[in-house]
């Protein structure tokens, strides 16, 4: 046991004779008691002492970073699946920044930096080298952040999913440029501030009617597998991407990364909107195979899209002076559009 | 093997004999015919244990390279003029990196105005790159240095671009030398990279360097180009003597001994150039020629030796910096700068765009050099009238137009527009 563990063990109210503690946790993954408590085989890899820690500690993340956590998450099942047979590509962006201050680095896998706009191609050159040497088994992972993702680094990842090419693309989501300082990137959500959408003018925000959804883009591509993930349930995270790493060919999965910088929202509260993310809409969770959308997770409460937006800064503009602009409800018909789209809601038990 | 054959097609013939493992193909004249070649080399089974990618871009293809090269492939790629420039933030990349990829570079202009011929403004925009470039004179040359550029790029772990120029060697059809297999793998041995990606030793490759040692990187990367210029000439003699014919190394002289003057020049305008200097001979010139095989690393000494006792040095080049003149000659300039005697320079630029460099042009080129030398730098055949009726035209209208456009009217016989709305 690790001393983590034992940690959370003295902290837990102790039962009485008899008592079943009684847990509910959404977020089995991200608890390390929940982590003990499922069956082995549903344990998130990170409460395992054998975890491999590709991304591992020292590194100069901001407090409460949803891409580190993601990172740490998908790299690490994708160890565990590829048995250590693994090698990362990444874009420039603040993953890579972050994680290699010269001259050190938090990367404990084979991994290269090339540059902002090309990892998806990198990533098809390693993977064909491997193919190459005879060494197929050393599998390959491209990832970014949305701004190297769904702008500068597009041209390549379309190259990359229409040749499919046998990479898995990983885009840690946190909606806008956040390295340079929180300018817009295309998959910035409508309304929300950032340096280059300032909360000023009539529209305040980013504009409507802007932005491109890449995993239907790579749906479109079909290739063998697409998915959206959230560190909200990082459970299931790990399971898209052993997933991944089970199928040969192009895939791309998306996580939704708060950014507590770019956000305006608290260091704690990463978990909490991401999981408001999913729980209202506004981050549909689902998974497609070859260019047809298999699954999608459904919502368990659904929330009011007001609740993702009040906690974040971003959106502060929408509720200035207690009146709420016209926008928000553009806002939850987008994600009432969403929820209808994936089927992210029964209908018998759609209770708002 | 001698053979009838396309230089492009020789080239790709070439290539495969280095056994590249990963080859990214991208078209764009004039090289096309290079990436077809290797290509379809692989597909027929001659290049065996290869894999062929098609890209969709020439960005993308030297980001698959330098993925590969660091996996420790043997990688190439090539590509022209506007490909270069798409992928010039890859070019600086690679060699950074320190990845030994070999590239053709089909030299051709870069636009606008668009244009598919042959100049050497391309090689010249990544000229500060980080990369070898070594210039072929002939298709036979073209060869040749592919197979020591592998050699050489994989001895240095830097990137080596051979610069042959478009259609005027990729599109000539001519006799030439194809090595064989097994001479091809005793010159070049397998490639053993200084690092690579590999799970059974993780590294950090490509690691934000900041003021501390970005300083001491740059260093070695020059400190291993001047060690290049040791191992360019080295191997270009290990070449011949397992292949029996000259190619490559720095610069190589033509009845340059006793020459008074002395023309500088790269690339496949060279040929042209013996035959002016053996015409002038024969009427008792003092002319010779330098060929710069070697472009990057410029061999400074090696050059300022080789021009040291003539009185005119002539650069002839197919490119220009705007504003400044030709960078050939400026950089000859450097390589004769602490001569207590220097010879006069001067600078002419001939070819842009594909304009054919005559003799007969260049016969008065190099007596205008010594009975009346110019300052600055000499545009080879440069339509003088066209060029002031375009000034005065200009001059006149605030909406003058587009200046290509109205350049080619003139031309034909036609009036350039006056009111800024041609056609």
């Amino acid at each position: 046991m690790s001393p983590i563990n034992e940690a959370a063990d003295r902290n837990a109210a102790p039962l009485a004779p008899g008592e079943t503690q009684k847990l509910k946790f959404y977020q089995k993954g991200t608890h390390t008691v929940g982590n003990r408590l499922v069956d082995v085989d549903d344990r998130a890899v990170q409460s395992s002492l054998d975890r491999s820690n590709a991304l591992t500690c020292g590194h100069r993340a901001c407090q409460g970073c949803g891409e580190a956590l993601g990172a740490r998450y998908a790299l690490d099942a994708a160890m565990r699946a590829t048995g250590g047979n693994l090698i990362a590509v990444n874009a420039t962006g603040c993953l890579e920044v972050f994680t290699t201050p010269y001259p050190e680095t938090s990367w404990q896998l084979p991994w290269l930096h090339s540059l902002f706009g090309n990892a998806a191609a990198v990533a098809t050159g390693v993977a064909a080298a491997m193919r190459v040497k005879g060494r197929s088994n050393v599998r390959v992972i491209a990832q970014g952040g949305d701004g190297g993702t769904t702008d500068i680094g597009f041209q390549c990842l379309s190259g990359m999913f229409e040749r499919n090419d046998d990479v898995l693309y990983i885009c840690y989501d946190n909606e806008g440029y956040m390295n340079t300082g929180v300018q817009r990137s295309s998959a910035t959500p409508p309304a929300a501030r950032t340096a280059t959408t300032p909360a000023v003018g009539d529209e305040p925000g980013n504009v409507f009617g802007t932005g491109k959804s890449v995993p239907r883009i790579a749906v479109a591509h079909r290739i063998p597998y697409v998915a959206t993930a959230t560190v909200a349930d990082l459970h299931d995270l790990e399971r898209k991407v052993v997933k991944a790493m089970s199928i040969r060919g192009a895939r791309y999965i998306q996580i939704d990364v708060p950014c507590p910088l770019g956000w305006g929202s608290a260091s704690h509260d990463t978990i909490r909107l991401a999981r408001l993310a999913v729980e209202t809409g506004f981050y549909p969770i689902f998974e497609a195979e070859h260019g047809k959308v298999t699954a999608a997770r459904k919502i368990r409460k659904r929330t009011p899209v007001v609740e993702y937006l009040k906690p974040q800064k971003r959106f502060a503009h929408l509720f200035k002076g207690g009146v709420e602009d016209p926008r928000v409800a553009r806002l939850q018909a987008m994600c009432d559009a969403n929820i209808e789209e994936y089927g992210l809601v029964d209908h018998h038990d759609d209770d708002v | 093997m001698l053979k009838q054959i396309e230089g492009s097609r020789a080239m790709a013939e070439a290539i495969a004999l280095c056994r590249p493992e990963v080859i990214c193909a991208y078209p764009i004249t004039p090289q096309t015919h290079i990436v077809e070649g290797v290509g379809e080399l692989v597909r027929d089974g001659h290049l065996k244990n290869c894999e062929y990618i098609n890209v969709e871009s020439e960005f993308a293809a030297l980001s698959v390279a330098i993925g590969a090269s660091a996996a420790g492939a043997r990688a190439y790629t090539a590509t022209s003029s506007q490909g270069l420039l798409f992928m010039a933030e890859a070019v600086y990349n690679a060699s950074g990196l320190g990845l030994p990829i070999v590239m053709t570079l089909g030299n051709r202009a870069i636009g606008a105005p668009i244009n598919i011929w042959n100049d050497h403004s391309d090689a010249m925009s990544m000229r500060d790159a980080g990369w070898l470039q070594l210039f072929a004179e002939t298709n036979q040359e073209a060869v040749d240095l592919h197979i020591q550029a592998f050699r050489l790029a994989e001895e240095l772990s830097m990137p080596v671009m051979v610069c042959v120029d478009g259609f005027i060697l990729t599109h000539a059809v001519e006799r030439i030398d194809i090595p064989d297999q097994a001479d091809v793998d005793a010159y070049l041995p397998p490639y053993e990279p200084v690092q690579s990606l590999d799970p059974k030793d993780p590294a950090s490759i490509g690691a934000m360097v900041g003021p501390e040692a970005f300083t001491e990187v740059k260093f070695l990367a020059h400190y291993k180009q001047t060690h290049a210029l040791k191992l360019i000439p080295e191997y270009a003699r290990s070449f011949r003597d397992r292949f029996g014919r000259e190619s490559g190394g720095l610069l190589r002289g033509y009845r340059a001994d006793d020459a008074e003057m002395l023309v500088v020049a790269m690339g496949s305008i060279c040929g042209t150039i013996k035959d002016v200097i053996d015409e002038m001979r024969e009427e008792g010139f003092k002319i010779g020629l330098v060929t710069l095989v070697s472009y990057r690393p410029f061999p400074l000494a090696a050059l300022r030796d080789a021009l040291a006792r003539a009185s005119d040095v002539v650069v002839v080049e197919k490119s220009f910096a705007v504003g400044m003149g030709g960078q050939l000659a400026d950089n000859v300039d450097g390589a004769l700068r602490n001569l207590p005697v220097r010879p006069r320079l001067h600078s002419a630029v001939a070819g842009l765009g594909g304009r054919p460099i005559p003799r007969g042009s260049l016969h008065r080129l190099f007596r205008q050099a010594l009975v009346q030398p110019w300052e600055g730098v000499h545009f080879l055949d440069l339509n003088e009238r066209v060029i002031g009726r375009e000034i005065h035209r200009t001059g006149k209208n605030r909406r003058s137009g587009p200046t290509a456009e109205n350049i080619l009217k003139q031309l034909a016989g036609g009036r350039p527009a006056e009111q800024g709305r041609p056609g």
